[in-house]
């Protein structure tokens, strides 16, 4: 419990300045959205696809006043709660697509870097192709297969996102466990009679899968913003089944000629704010992680008193 | 410096160069498996509900779709081999077309973009290293992450609202239907086509619909310029040749201007590369948001119709664009750094 605690505090232990600061302003944001994602039904005052509330219905593209903190949309939505409940579908898609990453990633990485041979050939060739191409056009590509197949909804759309970052957690995987099954504690592993399937599980998981928790955080904040650029091309989630502030934003620009700010300027904000939440706590992660970019504190170093000795010669 | 080990500058870039051939097979194999392969008909997809039974499955013969996988593989690798990338379902046309009447706007907005890019990102990165930790360092530090994290069509839809209406600039298209049809096409490529026709209320009606989706795009990019600079610089400042230099009483302004910058500049071709990738995703959100006639829109209408050729063929192409880009780059990169050949 303690290592797992004090592991936990190394990024705050370790960093100084600035970059403690972008560590726990991005985390304490990060916290509030995901703080709104759980508690959407209760925080947020009406439903996210609800045109009327107790027998009146919303105006068209309402102005914020009082009732409609943020104005309605053209949909007659209320523009303050689908920004609320776009914080859960952003969240769930993000949760689910890096799950799916490491579900997949790890333990193909982990076998192909074990085994070798042309198993991990084809895959590092599949891989490096898949990440050579524009993800976002990947991703483009996916979605467009799987809404044809599963049909538009957070599923297609988080598989679509795990598509363009398996091949990350691959590589990391599959080039820790290059190096690491040549170490002695392997070999001690394999000379005690322990068979693939357990060298892997009990000895190499362990080692191998430390870098993931930082390669997840950075991808979050690209995941974010490929969900709603998906969205907006409306390849993603309808709006009737969730709030999505992507597919909202595709909506509100056909008002943006008519001076109807609303219903872009809030969806737009909370992806600016969620996606630099996730960029500051991976950077801060990064700088104390990566030894090339981390500027420890100086302590000041206390010389012992020079003691006067008498010249030798 | 020149010729460390065995790796000769043209030995270097005929492997470079040869590499190419099978990482475009590799990509040409998964844009076919991952379209061809997955489940359901194309052809239905694309046209089905307009055309009856019969018609389909001419269409189908008509484009071998009902042949084996693998010889449809082989038909599909060598037609591209023959820069042929097949023809779309729904309006029947070349993809080849497609590309010519679309990739002249997606041209000049890229181009367009990665100007403002360099010119915005790499003064400023420059400014923010020089003075590192500075109020103006971290200024400059937040607008690089929030130009990354604002999405394009945000970005798109503030300056529509809050600066295209206000000085009336024009928010779609990329041409006012006058100019469009005043122009005579000669090269595909409007900005240029404008500018030979050398008719300047065309040009300026054609530069100020280019104004902002340019800029739109441009500052997606500028982020990573921004850091970029700001990081080489950094290090760069800390190299024996620049204390050297400032030992010599050269001013620290000029240090910065003749000696630092020179060398933080060499990785940003290299960036400019990967940035081709990005660019390309990016381009496709900025047409959308602006109605820009570009490929990107192209290709969700496509996506949208449901046509499996189209959006096989535009990938295609897109995908070697983006291969090739990097082979250049590389190239580029070892013509004026001697150490990157290996």
């Amino acid at each position: 419990m303690r290592t797992v605690l004090s592991a936990l505090a190394k990024p705050f232990s370790e960093t100084s300045g600035l970059a403690r600061w972008m560590l726990v302003i991005g985390i304490v944001m990060s916290a509030v959205f995901v703080f709104l994602a759980i508690f959407a039904p209760w925080v947020a005052p009406y439903g996210f696809a609800q045109a009327s509330a107790h027998g009146t219905d919303f105006p068209k593209l309402g102005h914020p006043d009082g009732t409609h903190w943020f104005g309605t949309d053209r949909l007659f939505f209320d523009v303050y709660s689908r920004t609320i409940w776009g914080a859960r579908t952003a969240i769930e898609v993000v949760l689910l697509s890096i799950l799916v990453c490491i579900v997949v990633g790890v333990p193909l990485g982990l076998i192909s870097g074990y085994y070798g041979g042309w198993l991990d050939r084809i895959l590092v060739l599949v891989m490096d192709a898949l990440f050579a191409f524009p993800s976002f056009l990947l991703a483009i590509v996916f979605s467009f297969l799987l809404t044809n197949i599963v049909g538009g909804s957070v599923i297609a759309v988080s598989l679509s996102l795990s598509a363009i970052y398996i091949p990350q957690y691959y590589r990391v995987v599959r080039n820790t466990t290059v190096s690491a099954k040549e170490a002695t504690y392997v070999e001690a592993a394999r000379a005690m009679g322990a068979s693939d399937g357990v060298i892997m599980r009990r000895y190499l998981f362990g080692n191998v899968v430390q870098s993931v928790p930082v390669i997840g955080t950075l991808n979050a904040a690209d995941a974010i913003l490929t969900l709603a650029g998906l969205g907006f091309l409306g390849l993603g989630i309808q709006s009737t089944q969730a709030a999505e502030w992507g597919h909202d934003l595709n909506r509100a620009l056909a008002d943006a000629g008519s001076g109807v700010w609303w219903t872009g300027l809030y969806p737009g904000l909370a992806i600016v704010l969620l996606v630099t939440a996730l960029t500051l706590v991976g950077e801060g992660l990064n700088e104390t992680l990566n030894p090339t970019l981390r500027r420890r504190r100086l302590l000041p170093v206390l010389l012992p008193a020079r003691v006067e000795t008498e010249e030798v010669r | 410096m020149a010729g460390t080990g065995s790796g000769s500058l043209p030995r270097y870039i005929a492997q470079r160069v040869l590499l190419v051939i099978p990482m475009i097979w590799v990509i040409l194999t998964l844009v076919f498996v991952v379209l061809r392969v997955a489940p359901g008909d194309p052809i239905s997809a694309a046209v089905g509900g307009k055309l009856d039974a019969d018609a389909l499955a001419q269409r189908r013969e008509a484009l071998g779709l009902n042949r084996p996988m693998i010889a449809q593989y082989w038909d599909y690798l060598s037609s591209v081999a023959h820069l042929d990338f097949g023809t779309t379902f729904s309006d029947n046309q070349p993809v080849l077309r497609v590309i010519r009447d679309n990739g002249g706007a997606t041209l000049s907005l890229t181009m367009a973009a990665f100007a403002i890019a360099l010119l915005v990102g790499i003064p400023l990165g420059l400014v923010a290293g020089r003075y590192r930790d500075s109020i103006g360092d971290v200024v400059i530090r937040l607008f690089g992450i929030l130009t990354y994290a604002a999405p394009i069509f945000f970005v798109g839809f503030l300056l529509q609202v809050y600066v295209a209406q206000p000085l009336g600039l024009p928010t779609g298209g990329a041409s006012s239907p006058m100019t469009a049809f005043l122009v005579t096409p000669r090269t595909h490529i409007l900005l240029i086509d404008v500018f030979l026709s050398g008719n300047s209320d065309a040009i300026l009606d054609v530069l100020k619909h280019l104004l902002l989706p340019a800029v739109t795009l441009g500052l997606l990019i500028c982020g990573v310029f921004i850091r970029l600079v700001r990081v080489n610089i950094l290090q760069t400042m800390q190299a024996d040749y620049v204390e050297a230099a400032e030992a010599r009483g050269i001013s620290r302004g000029k240090v910065t201007r003749h000696h630092a910058l020179r060398n933080a500049l060499v990785p940003v071709v290299t960036v400019i590369g990967l940035q081709f990738a990005m660019l390309l995703g990016g381009a496709v959100l900025t047409e959308s948001t602006f109605n820009w006639p570009g490929l990107g829109q192209k290709l969700v209408d496509y996506i949208n119709e449901r046509d499996y050729g189209a959006v096989q063929g535009i990938v295609t192409i897109f995908a070697i664009a983006v291969v090739v880009v990097s082979v250049v780059v590389d190239v580029v990169n070892a013509l004026i750094d001697p150490r990157v050949r290996y």
